[in-house]
């Protein structure tokens, strides 16, 4: 503060000029970025007020009751908040692994020839839309889970009541795997970058000490615990809001089931599936109430995932420092 | 630079002179493939363009009450409701115009049974409540001597995104059960009491073909191009019928004497011998009161065109055509438009 009233002293007019595109430039930036906010409030209330006719009808109700029926007006989005939590969890617990285990090949094994054009070829995943995903995996994964998955686990593992019931292909369990396979190339690809981010000193220097390759992979690993768990939040937004692969495979019926072979619904597919011929103000009201639910669990997971990360790191720069 | 700049402006401004006169739809996904048709077919004869957007019947019915189209189109009939807000928002009644008319077909996957499946409204009905849960039923058996029927359990597929395929069907199986009617009702979208849901046409159909044992309803134009097998359906007098393009219009023909003056009509569960019990009409929706003179002539010439040249495009694109007492019947509606108060000529 001393300093720059100083030079504004000795160099004025020189200054003030650059000090108007400086504060210009500042301005400028900081407006972009409120409309960010400006976008996010402006959205929120829209919804809110567009379902202001549900919210006033249903209250709370609306987010414990389970019948959906459009015909006598009766409206609960609770399977749907099912549908869609459970379904983003089971594609994280899927895809977290196998992108981890990716993305630790790729930085810590794997030669250089081959670092390349794998990397790329993860990266490719992630840029074919979701239509494809959901029409590959209506005709290729979902007989195949009828034929092969179901039976199985059913046959071995049908004492979980996870894994009950008749193999229709469809349910959440295809929509837990297609939504893995659509998260894992961005676990895969931020979490090679996080890895690549290590400073090699740190490997080195546990080598050094005689560590295994194994231990001085472990060490990178929980040195880019945040970087990984921020992956998985990406990944985590991607399933939550994910539309049309889901609604191909989940076989759309909104119930509660625990067992992960029956069809379940999610929000963003049931607003897909019946905005466009909604045509009484209730129906359109509570579907837009659904649509200001999913924005408020995305927000809500988001933050608990952040809170998560944030504890993570302040532990792990105790244990670093110990 | 200067020259270039003035030829795009110039180019710009002559295509805004030319620009011909544009009329405005939106509406049901349905008709979309004939509307294209005819839409192409009459500009090339008179240079009036159309624009179309098949947003779904829903959305159709929105922008009619809004105003924000020339005109609607929809698979299901405006309510009372719809209607009354309409006329207080744009000052006018909203005519519907049937223009063809659509099938829904159960459409089935039962190993060994082959392509004649006979159903009874009261089987279907009971098999989409789930309370026929296995093929070799008596209700089923019975109307379908001589098949060998599997003791395999029903799996039943319906749309998950709203419809006007819906809408017919389950229009159909209230007429014909009460319980049906009470449990369940009638909408684009319903609350199913069994099945799984499957997206579009094309959504329930690959679900029926690959589960063994299943039955789902779809459009018949579907069907009809894609060989699925289905079902005839036993209509009201008391004969099996096989979905097709004549047994729907059938249909419309017998239940054209008792069309209600406002067109809004449902033709399931109709009279007459050869009707095949489960279609209904699309209808346009349309200004009785225009307010541009313009747009007016041109909307009612093509009217006129559509059902008297147009009608001819429906079959080869799988639409059944309207019978001619129906037509009749639209061109009276399409002379009750006005301008001004004053008829269109």
């Amino acid at each position: 503060m001393v300093s720059s009233s100083r030079l504004e002293l000795t160099a004025e007019p020189k200054i003030a000029m650059q000090n108007f595109g400086d504060s210009l430039f500042k301005y400028l930036t900081t407006f972009f970025a409120a409309l960010v906010l400006l976008l996010i409030g402006v959205m929120a209330y829209e919804m809110y007020a567009t379902s202001s006719l549900s919210i006033e009808k249903f209250g709370w109700s609306f987010l414990t009751s389970s019948e959906w029926d459009p015909v006598m007006e009766q409206y609960g989005a609770l399977p749907f908040i099912y549908g869609t939590l459970v379904s983003s969890l089971l594609a994280l617990i899927l895809a977290l692994p196998v992108g981890v285990g990716i993305a630790v090949f790729l930085t810590e094994l794997a030669p250089p020839w081959l670092e390349r054009p794998f990397s790329f070829i993860v990266e490719l995943l992630a840029g074919i839309p979701s239509i494809v995903y959901g029409l590959w995996g209506f005709f290729v994964m979902v007989p195949w889970i009828r034929s092969s998955v179901e039976p199985f686990l059913s046959e071995n593992f049908g004492f979980i009541p996870l894994f009950e019931g008749a193999p229709y292909g469809v349910g959440m369990l295809a929509a837990g795997v297609i939504l893995s396979i659509m998260v894992l190339p961005i676990i895969a690809s931020i979490s090679r970058d996080v890895l690549n981010a290590v400073p090699v000193s740190q490997k080195e220097a546990a080598l050094a000490l005689g560590s295994t390759r194994w231990e001085a992979t472990r060490i990178a690993i929980s040195y880019s615990r945040s970087g990984i768990l921020g992956a998985t939040i990406l990944g985590l937004g991607r399933a939550l809001g994910e539309t049309m692969a889901v609604t191909m495979v989940i076989g759309n019926r909104p119930e509660i089931k625990l067992s992960l072979f029956e069809p379940g619904y999610t929000m963003a597919s049931v607003l897909a599936n019946e905005f466009t011929e909604a045509t009484s103000e209730m129906y359109i009201s509570a579907l837009i109430e659904i649509a200001l639910v999913l924005f408020i669990v995305a927000i809500l997971v988001n933050a608990i995932a952040r809170l998560l990360v944030w504890s993570f790191t302040r532990t792990s720069n105790v244990g670093g420092r110990l | 630079m200067k020259k270039i700049l003035s030829f795009i402006l110039f180019v710009a401004l002559t295509n805004i002179a030319a620009a011909q006169l544009q009329l405005n739809g939106a509406g049901a996904t349905f008709p979309y493939v004939i509307y294209s048709k005819w839409f192409d077919e009459y500009q090339k004869k008179t240079g009036v363009q159309f624009n179309y957007q098949s947003i779904g019947s829903g959305g159709g019915i929105k922008q009619v009450i809004e105003g924000t189209v020339d005109f609607g189109a929809t698979d299901g009939p405006m309510t009372d409701t719809q209607l009354a807000e309409a006329k207080t928002k744009q000052g006018t009644d909203v005519l519907h115009i049937p223009t063809v008319m659509g099938a829904v077909v159960a459409t089935y996957n039962v190993p060994g049974i082959g392509a004649d499946l006979k159903l009874t409204p009261d089987a279907l009905a009971e098999i989409f409540l789930g309370k026929i849960t296995k093929w070799n039923d008596a209700k089923i058996a019975d109307a379908n001597k001589g098949k060998n029927l599997p003791d395999k359990s029903i799996v039943v597929v319906h749309r998950s995104d709203g419809s006007g395929t819906t809408y017919i069907f389950v229009d159909y199986l209230s007429k014909v059960s009460a319980e049906w009617q009470s449990k369940v009702g009638v909408g684009t979208s319903v609350k199913w009491p069994v099945g799984l849901g499957g997206k579009g046409n094309e959504g329930v159909a690959g679900q029926v073909k690959q589960i063994e044992g299943s039955i789902g309803y779809v459009e018949l134009a579907y069907a009809v191009k894609n060989n699925l097998s289905y079902a005839s359906i036993r209509n009201k007098a008391g004969n099996f019928i096989a979905p097709s393009l004549e047994s729907v219009t059938a249909a419309a023909m017998n239940e054209a004497d008792k069309m209600p003056e406002d067109l809004r009509v449902s033709i399931t569960d109709a009279a007459g011998k050869n009707s095949y019990p489960i279609g209904g009409f699309t209808w346009l929706l349309i200004y009785k009161d225009q307010k541009n003179e313009e747009k007016a002539k041109a909307l009612v010439n093509f009217l006129k065109w559509a059902f008297k040249e147009g009608e001819a495009f429906a079959p080869s694109l799988y639409y059944a055509p309207l019978p001619k007492e129906v037509i009749k019947l639209n061109e009276k509606k399409i002379a009750s438009m006005r301008y001004n108060g004053k008829p269109i000529q």
